[in-house]
């Protein structure tokens, strides 16, 4: 038997989280750098995954299968596309980022308990986060993928409620009331998706008598398992909700506002860059390879729901005032043209789509982390109590323009691509729905651009005359991301050459074809 | 009149003695059954003739010697194929030896033994005048304040009948799922319900609430049983048979001699769908389903937390493991009439207890209310009537037990000045103080909400599975929205701990001995490894899966 890789890449970060949490409360650097090795070893083998995947070889690749439940049907397999290992690879990068912003962000203020930990606690719990993430990319069993996507909820609830930023225009006492808030919405938003997405996976053992994905797309696909065409419906829609939640789609996004607002702006990226990025990736994979039917039968309604997704996160972010609600809601826009693009049905919009997942995922941390260095310094996150900042802190300013730009889909940042991608596989098929959608990129444009200014520019506000530019630690993060959004902007090529072939099975799992190009047509 | 002539007014010439069968007893496969009684028999002698001072070694050591026996009967008795191949019905007809019967007798043994740890414990409280203390009275029979009380407390008594009486309730519930005749099934009941009337009523403090939920419990209790005893007495005259087998083949029309002192009533279908719906309730009353459910909030918080955790599990496990051996193996026959019955209570027992209990400001209330909405989820795989329903039934009810009496063991370490502090605003910041305590409590509540990779989610999913397979789709979506329901008020008490300032005077978190951190530790061991690694025991409870007939 071959190496299990996978299972490597997920149980690296699971035991580095038990061993994180397992440092002597003192010992606090030795948990972070801990922490950081552990981040980093995973990356090396996520690494290896993506060097090891073929792009042009069999559908899943590096394959793992054993019994586990006999009994319900679910083994434990694991296997990845590469729509998966793209965004295997995005959350592996992204981790050590996260943890290195957030290398403060846990110092505990007072000494509690001589057994409360709290900055182990923080470490080890995002290393959970992203062992349970790795694990539902990798799953190729419904069973195993539902058990990770629901108890990822657990580390992330307690990152986002018991951890905030330090200064709180209200005070420490409603900071944690609202944290709590937060914590709760997201848990109960998340959790009532995943129970109604319980009751479809129950639904799906009784229809299909397993749980692997590839045996029953495999029995769907030569007519060996038939489904009724409304059991398929209440499936998908079962599935469906669940993944919505955590794309989130509106109308169910309102609990992401909250929860990147109150945490801090590591989990604030860890939540949108990484974690949501399981709701979008579960659709590509789950909805449409097992119910194609109903996805087509949804689509009407799901792209209805994705345009206003688009148009309504664009707008309200533009009249935010709270910089991280800022950025949760240009998030709940973005997260619209990926659905946007999944759902166009077209190889561009998939391709797109999963490559925006990326690019989102990139821009978003760099946008949000600068944000949060930001925060910390003046200690508000309030857009009004800025102004003038690139002249007293320029590196700062200049990296947050860049992250923006980015957000707002720069031709040559990587985000452009993605966009572009989806807006033409979304044009070809629905023409009037890409129009508006591009409605979308002009309100980014706007709330960026006011943002930048209203902060950045303009006169030094009293407040602000002091602050420091960006420390060594913070170059770190930055630098490194930037890097990313301009080469994948530039060469998007190694991205879309392993996710391309993948799209393509997705596509033909749907049995549509890309739209001819109308002038083929007419001839 | 000569006495010879009197006494032959109230008696007739016996046949002679020879003419009487001997009843044809299996002791061996009784075993379990019988070593648990007769050690509470020894308890009774330990009272009587041991000294004050050894009376709590002797009876802690007869009653874990004696747990353990039993358990180690039933699983020689499983080992040796009573549970799939041999079983059989043993005692002339009384009692089953089959799969569901010795899978149920294990959990509650096991459950027992658990209890028995948390009943054992006497570190909690401080010592009274140099003498250690456990959860009971000092001594029952002295009013509530009075000196005499105060007497016994100083003289260091202990109600060290607990034991004995524990045991017995163990036997009774040992017996209820096997009964395989309506009188043994009654009899059942009894024995184990009036041995925890009484443990209800022996809280050490807060005792005139201990006595108030004992007396509740009795009545309503006692009320339930005139109803399971009235439908068992219309179910005699509708079959002319307390056999449960009997009962059956009259119910599906294969038995059609009628008993000529019954000629008028029996095939009278109205007496048993009345006497059905008697018995079906008293049942009911045990596990705790809505609207039969109104005495277990206060009975909970009333009674001494080691019996709540106890009685939580163990005479759920029992009660329905009666109920499904009722409607497996006497009402099949039945089964559209009492399905939709059924159904309905399913469904206002999940929703009813989980809508009630977001409103709980009472650790302990909170707990009842959550033990509500689990009857309701695991009546869902009741009514699946299938052989997966069975066993998931009885995999739900292994994985619970142990959660319960968990998750009361961890109750009873929170404590301030006046005992538990079991009010909901005194747990606030318990993840700051004793981050470990609140971790493993997290993890039942966790369980209890049926979140991934815990036994309340194998259990859940089990339920369901067989709900959805039996046809009852709407019941596992009812079942789903309820969990969600259920899952806020778990997550608030979550909050609560982590998240909220811990109060200047809040409780102290007290070092247990390793009794109780021996059940909580095992508490959460089962949780994990049926959450993780459930297939073996799933095995297990689908070999036992199949009831005697």
């Amino acid at each position: 038997m071959s190496f299990p890789l996978l299972t490597a890449t997920a149980a690296l970060p699971a035991l580095g989280a038990v061993a994180t949490a397992a440092v002597p409360a003192a010992r606090r650097t030795a948990a972070k750098w801990l922490a950081l090795v552990v981040s980093l070893a995973t990356l090396a083998l996520a690494i290896t995954v993506l060097v090891r995947f073929d792009p042009d070889g069999s559908r899943y690749q590096l394959t793992e299968s054993h019994a586990w439940i006999k009994d319900f049907g679910v083994r434990y397999e694991l296997g990845v596309d590469g729509i998966a290992v793209a965004l295997i690879a995005l959350t592996a990068v992204l981790i050590p980022f996260i943890i290195l912003a957030g290398w403060h962000d846990a110092d505990p203020l007072e000494t509690g308990s001589r057994r409360w930990r709290p900055t182990q606690g923080f470490f080890a719990l995002i290393l959970a986060v992203e062992a349970m993430v790795i694990v539902s990319f990798e799953a190729t069993d419904v069973f195993l993928f539902y058990i990770f996507f629901e108890a990822m909820l657990i580390p992330m609830y307690f990152l986002i409620g018991g951890f905030g930023d330090r200064a709180h225009e209200h005070g420490e006492e409603t900071a944690a009331t609202q944290r709590s808030y937060a914590a709760v919405k997201f848990l109960l938003y998340n959790l009532a998706g995943g129970l109604i997405m319980l009751a479809a996976v129950i639904g799906l053992y009784v229809v299909a008598g397993n749980f692997s994905l590839t045996a029953i797309a495999e029995a769907r696909a030569n007519g060996s398992l038939h489904m009724a065409t409304s059991t398929e419906r209440w499936l998908f829609l079962g599935f469906f909700f669940a993944f919505a939640v955590k794309a989130p789609l509106w109308p169910l996004h309102t609990w992401l506002p909250n929860a990147m607002q109150e945490s801090t702006a590591p989990v604030a990226v860890l939540i949108t860059a990484v974690v949501d990025k399981v709701g979008t990736f579960a659709m590509l994979r789950f909805c449409l390879q097992l119910f194609p039917e109903a996805s087509k039968w949804a689509t009407p309604v799901i792209l209805v729901l994705a345009l206003i997704s688009i148009v309504y996160g664009a707008l309200l972010a533009v009249g935010q005032r709270d910089i991280k609600r800022l950025v949760a809601y240009a998030s709940i826009s973005h997260f619209g043209f990926i659905i946007m693009g999944i759902f166009a049905m077209t190889s561009q919009g998939q391709s797109g789509a999963t490559l925006y997942m990326v690019n989102h995922g990139i821009s978003t941390a760099a946008l949000m982390l600068v944000a949060g260095f930001l925060i910390s310094r003046r200690g508000s996150r309030l857009i009004a109590d800025y102004g003038g900042v690139q002249k007293v802190a320029p590196v700062l300013a200049g990296t947050f323009l860049i992250g923006g730009l980015a957000t707002l889909s720069l031709p040559g940042l990587a985000p452009f691509v993605s966009e572009f991608l989806v807006l033409v596989g979304t044009f070809t098929r629905y023409p009037v729905i890409g129009v508006i959608a591009t409605f979308g990129i002009v309100l980014a444009a706007l709330y960026t651009l006011v943002l930048y200014q209203r902060t950045m520019t303009g006169p030094v506000k009293p407040e602000v005359s002091a602050m420091p530019d960006l420390r060594v630690r913070e170059l770190v993060v930055v630098a490194p991301l930037i890097v990313l959004l301009i080469f994948l902007g530039v060469y998007p090529k190694p991205v879309t050459d392993i996710v391309n072939p993948a799209v393509k099975q997705t596509m033909s799992d749907v049995q549509k074809k890309d739209p001819k190009p109308e002038v083929e047509a007419a001839k | 009149m000569s006495a010879p002539a009197v006494h032959s007014l109230w008696t007739t010439a016996a046949e002679p003695i020879s003419k009487i069968d001997a009843p044809k007893i299996e002791y061996g496969q009784l075993s379990p059954t019988l070593i648990v009684i007769g050690a509470a028999l020894v308890g009774v002698l330990i009272e009587a003739f041991v000294p004050r001072r050894s009376r709590y070694y002797a009876q802690v050591f007869v009653s874990v010697v004696a747990l353990c026996a039993a358990f180690a009967a039933v699983v020689a008795l499983a080992a040796d194929g009573f549970g799939t191949t041999k079983a059989h019905i043993a005692a002339m007809g009384a009692i089953a030896v089959d799969g569901p019967a010795l899978f149920l007798q294990g959990t509650i043994l096991l459950a027992g033994l658990v209890g028995l740890f948390t009943f054992a414990e006497r570190r909690l409280d401080p010592a009274a005048h140099g003498n250690r203390v456990d959860s009971f009275a000092a001594q029952a029979a002295s009013v509530p304040g009075s000196d005499s009380e105060q007497a016994a407390v100083k003289a260091g008594f202990t109600t060290t009948e607990v034991f004995p009486l524990l045991l017995f309730a163990v036997g009774g519930m040992l017996i209820f799922p096997a009964a395989n005749d309506l009188v043994t099934l009654f009899v059942a009941l009894e024995v184990f319900s009036l041995p925890l009337y009484l443990l209800c009523a022996l809280a050490r403090r807060k005792r005139l609430m201990s006595q108030e939920a004992a007396v509740k419990y009795f009545l309503l209790g006692a009320f339930a049983s005139a109803f399971t005893l009235f439908g068992i007495a219309l179910l005699y005259g509708y079959a002319g048979s307390m056999s449960y087998a009997r009962i059956a083949q009259v119910v599906d029309g294969t038995v059609t001699d009628v008993d000529p002192a019954l000629a008028n009533t029996m095939g009278n279908d109205a007496l048993l769908l009345v006497g059905g719906a008697m018995l079906l309730m008293g049942l009911l009353f045990k596990v705790g389903a809505v609207p039969f459910h109104m005495w277990t909030p206060d009975v909970y918080q009333g009674a001494p937390t080691p019996v709540t955790g106890f009685m939580a599990a163990a005479t759920k496990v029992a009660a329905f493991g009666a109920l499904l051996r009722l409607l497996y193996v006497v009402l099949p026959g039945l089964r559209w009439d009492w399905r939709p019955v059924m159904w309905a209570v399913a469904i206002i027992t999940m929703l009813g207890g989980a809508i009630v209990a977001i409103t709980q400001t009472d650790i302990k209330r909170l707990l009842a209310y959550s033990s509500i909405a689990h009857a309701g989820f695991i009546l869902a795989g009741v009514i699946a009537t299938s052989k997966d329903g069975v066993s998931s039934v009885l995999f739900y009810l292994a994985g619970y037990s142990f959660v319960t009496i968990g998750a009361f063991a961890v109750v009873t370490l929170v404590r301030d000045a006046g005992g538990e502090a079991t009010h909901l605003s005194k747990w606030a910041g318990l993840g700051r103080r004793s981050p470990l305590v609140a971790a493993v409590f997290a993890v039942f509540l966790l369980a209890f909400a049926g979140i991934p990779l815990t036994s309340g989610f194998a259990g859940k999913f089990a339920v369901f599975k067989a709900a959805a397979d039996g046809g009852a789709a709407p019941l596992v979506v009812i079942g789903v929205i309820s969990s969600a329901i259920a899952a806020f008020f778990y997550i608030r008490v979550i909050v609560l701990m982590f998240f909220s300032e811990p109060r200047p005077e809040g409780p102290t978190v007290a070092v247990p001995s390793p009794l109780t951190t021996l059940a909580i530790g095992l508490g959460v061991a089962v949780t994990l490894v049926l959450g993780v690694a459930p297939q073996y025991f799933l095995d297990l409870a689908n070999q036992a899966g199949v009831f005697v007939r």
